[in-house]
């Protein structure tokens, strides 16, 4: 699946170390497929009706902006699996867990390292844009703010690459890695 | 050359292809599987028409899901027991050697590899589970993946990765008596913060690492993870060495396997001059036991401390976030936690559940009585550890204290096989998160060692071995 430029609201989490056994409690890991996940998302934290995720507005959005070290904990893609299932296409942080980060890539949910000081500068109720090719993300049409990410995992989201494709093309190099150790 | 850390030559020593542009491919040595983690991988490997591409070097056990109550499945509800039933038939379709409910191997898949001598010093070591990192105690870089690199692994035993830095965490000084690893690396936690060590791989070093005993080193790894560093290493030394030795799946002596072996693993240690990213120094020899009061394992105090007063914090971010905290564990700012009154006592999980835990808790628990207020449960890490703790009566001890002696797995450390806590309930746990509803929907816990925990359990209320003894 190829990651195309969209836009959409926001969902603001005004919290840091949000982790993994919040976005999706182990409870709903017993499954073995990757679908149907969404429902489950922040399941403890929705029990609350003022929870930002429980608004009509939420519903549509495609961006979760979060704090600091957004996905940490558990190694569980079931995180991804939810945040995806539920709608988010990318989620907004100063920083992220790194097994989170890996695994949000692998399914085609960007995400977006922008520092704290500027996400306190994001209005709530904006439309942004994010454009991957760019490397942008856009404030109602105008505030363009600069986002990095690696080469290989940009040409991979916009090309729709498949990692497993890609090292599997590598066979003889694995071959003979195999044979060069004691690994044989 | 330049001097290289103990990562740096295990990375080195498995570049299939060097890190560009494009991640590096990074072979592994050792690929472990449990049932959670992997169903949809095996369904991948299914849909693209893949085999397993090493049956040998992929071990699978189950722990997360199954019951410790007793081995029936009739015991957990039916997703969990399909999820079991379901790793069986992926491991007999794909020829994955299964170590199942009923196998004296059987255990936490991060009690079982270095158990088994599966785990190896210098190997690269991957498992859907990111408590993998426990295996750094052996000098292994071990590391915790997501399913879609299960999958990855299952089919090329390779994984795409990029070099993380190089952090040295320092432990001077000597343990004083009640205090353990657990408190070392709560301490260490508390000191960095829960995201203070993400993008790098902890190298563990210093006196205090060095006159610990495998099993402890085991613990302080383990918990790598939640300091969000990508791996923890201890670099191995004769306490390794005898450790692995004569184990299962060890190098044997027979045509000198061994001896090739030691003589790779003893170059692995650190170049003298080896350089880091970032260095922390921590003096254990005023350490006291530590406990967390908090939603994440880096909110933790000295066991005789006080519950930080959020009005105290400068910072409003650091403030509403104690606030939540303290919020959530019903805990009022200021006060102690000592004396303060929990439901149930977990003794368990791949951070302490091994022989070495489950002996320190007996110390404290032989002859005394577990508080009637007061749910204990005794989880071994494995099917070894039950054998050999019953063989030394230590299930006698937990049992006529009357804790429960149940049979081995994750247990409350991660609540899906209905050991969980209540909404409200408070636990002293020996496990590795304390995230609101880890062990139960509503469940508060309190992280802390063995040590700690038996002495809350005898108490009924959060609790200072030192001040029972038993040691």
């Amino acid at each position: 699946m190829k990651f195309e430029r969209f836009s959409s609201q926001a969902v603001f989490l005004n919290r840091e170390n949000i982790d993994t056994d919040q976005i999706i409690p182990a409870r709903f890991l017993k499954v073995t497929d990757k679908i149907g996940l969404g429902s489950a998302l922040f399941t403890d934290w929705r029990s609350d009706p003022a929870f930002v995720l429980n608004t009509p507005a939420a519903a549509t959005a495609k961006i979760l902006v979060s704090g600091a070290n957004f996905g940490c904990g558990s190694s569980r893609e079931h995180a991804v699996w939810a945040l995806w299932g539920f709608g988010f296409r990318a989620v907004i942080a100063p920083s992220f867990a790194d097994i989170f980060r890996q695994n949000a890539l692998k399914n085609g949910l960007l995400p977006i390292v922008v520092n704290a000081p500027t996400i306190a500068t994001l209005p709530a109720d904006a439309l942004f844009t994010v454009d991957l090719l760019d490397q942008t993300l856009s404030v109602d049409g105008d505030t363009r703010i600069l986002f990095p990410i690696d080469s290989f995992s940009k040409t991979c989201l916009l090309e729709g690459l498949d990692e497993l494709g890609y090292i599997l093309k590598h066979e003889a190099a694995i071959a003979a890695f195999e044979k060069a150790g004691t690994r044989a | 050359m330049p001097p290289k850390t103990l990562y740096d030559k295990i990375w080195d020593a498995h570049l299939v292809t060097p890190e560009t542009d494009a991640p590096a491919i990074l072979y592994i040595d050792l690929h472990l599987v449990h049932e959670v983690t992997t169903p949809q991988a095996f369904e991948g490997l299914r849909g693209r028409g893949l085999k397993v591409r090493r049956t040998d070097r992929t071990i699978a056990t189950m722990d997360h899901s199954i019951p410790t109550i007793s081995r029936s499945l009739s015991s957990v509800d039916s997703q969990a027991a399909d999820q079991v039933r379901r790793l069986e038939s992926n491991c007999r379709e794909f020829g994955v050697q299964l170590f199942g409910m009923d196998d004296r191997r059987q255990g936490i898949v991060h009690v079982i590899g270095p158990e088994l001598g599966l785990t190896q010093p210098g190997q690269t070591i991957v498992c859907g589970d990111s408590h993998t990192s426990t295996h750094g105690a052996l000098g292994a870089l071990a590391f915790g993946i997501g399913t879609t690199e299960v999958e990855q692994v299952l089919a090329s035993q390779c994984l795409l990765s990029r070099k993380s830095k190089n952090f040295a965490v320092e432990f001077d000084g000597a343990l004083r008596p009640g205090v353990t690893a657990k408190d070392m690396v709560l301490a260490l936690i508390g000191q960095i913060g829960t995201g203070g060590a993400t993008a790098h791989v902890l190298e563990y070093k210093g006196s205090a690492i060095r006159s610990l005993d495998m099993e402890s080193r085991m613990t302080i790894c383990n918990m790598s993870i939640e300091a969000g560093a990508r791996a923890g290493l201890v670099a191995p030394d004769e306490t390794t060495f005898q450790y692995v030795s004569g184990r299962e799946y060890a190098p044997k002596p027979k045509d000198g396997a061994w001896d090739r072996a030691l003589a790779k693993w003893k170059a692995l240690p650190s170049d003298q001059d080896a350089v880091y990213d970032r260095t922390v120094r921590i003096d254990v020899n005023s350490l006291e036991p530590v406990i967390t009061f908090g939603t994440n394992p880096g909110m933790s105090i000295p066991i005789t401390g006080h519950v930080p007063d959020p009005s105290n914090t400068a910072d409003s971010s650091a403030r509403a976030r104690l606030e939540g905290a303290l919020k959530y564990m019903d805990l009022k700012p200021g006060q102690q936690l000592l004396g303060h009154r929990v439901d149930v006592v977990f003794i368990g999980s791949c951070t302490n559940s091994r022989l070495s835990d489950l002996r320190s808790a007996a110390g404290v628990m032989r002859g005394r009585k577990v508080n009637p207020a007061v749910r204990v449960l005794v989880v071994p890490g494995s099917q070894e550890v039950k054998r050999q703790a019953e063989a030394e009566g230590l299930d006698r001890i937990f049992k006529d204290a009357g804790a429960q002696w149940r049979e081995p797995g994750c247990s409350m450390c991660i609540a899906m096989n209905g050991d969980q806590l209540e909404p409200g309930q408070s636990s002293v746990s020996t496990s590795n998160r304390n995230f609101e509803g880890r062990q139960g929907r509503g469940g508060r816990t309190f992280l802390a060692s063995p040590l700690t925990a038996a002495a809350t359990a005898i108490e009924g209320h959060i609790a200072d071995v030192r001040s029972l003894g038993g040691f």
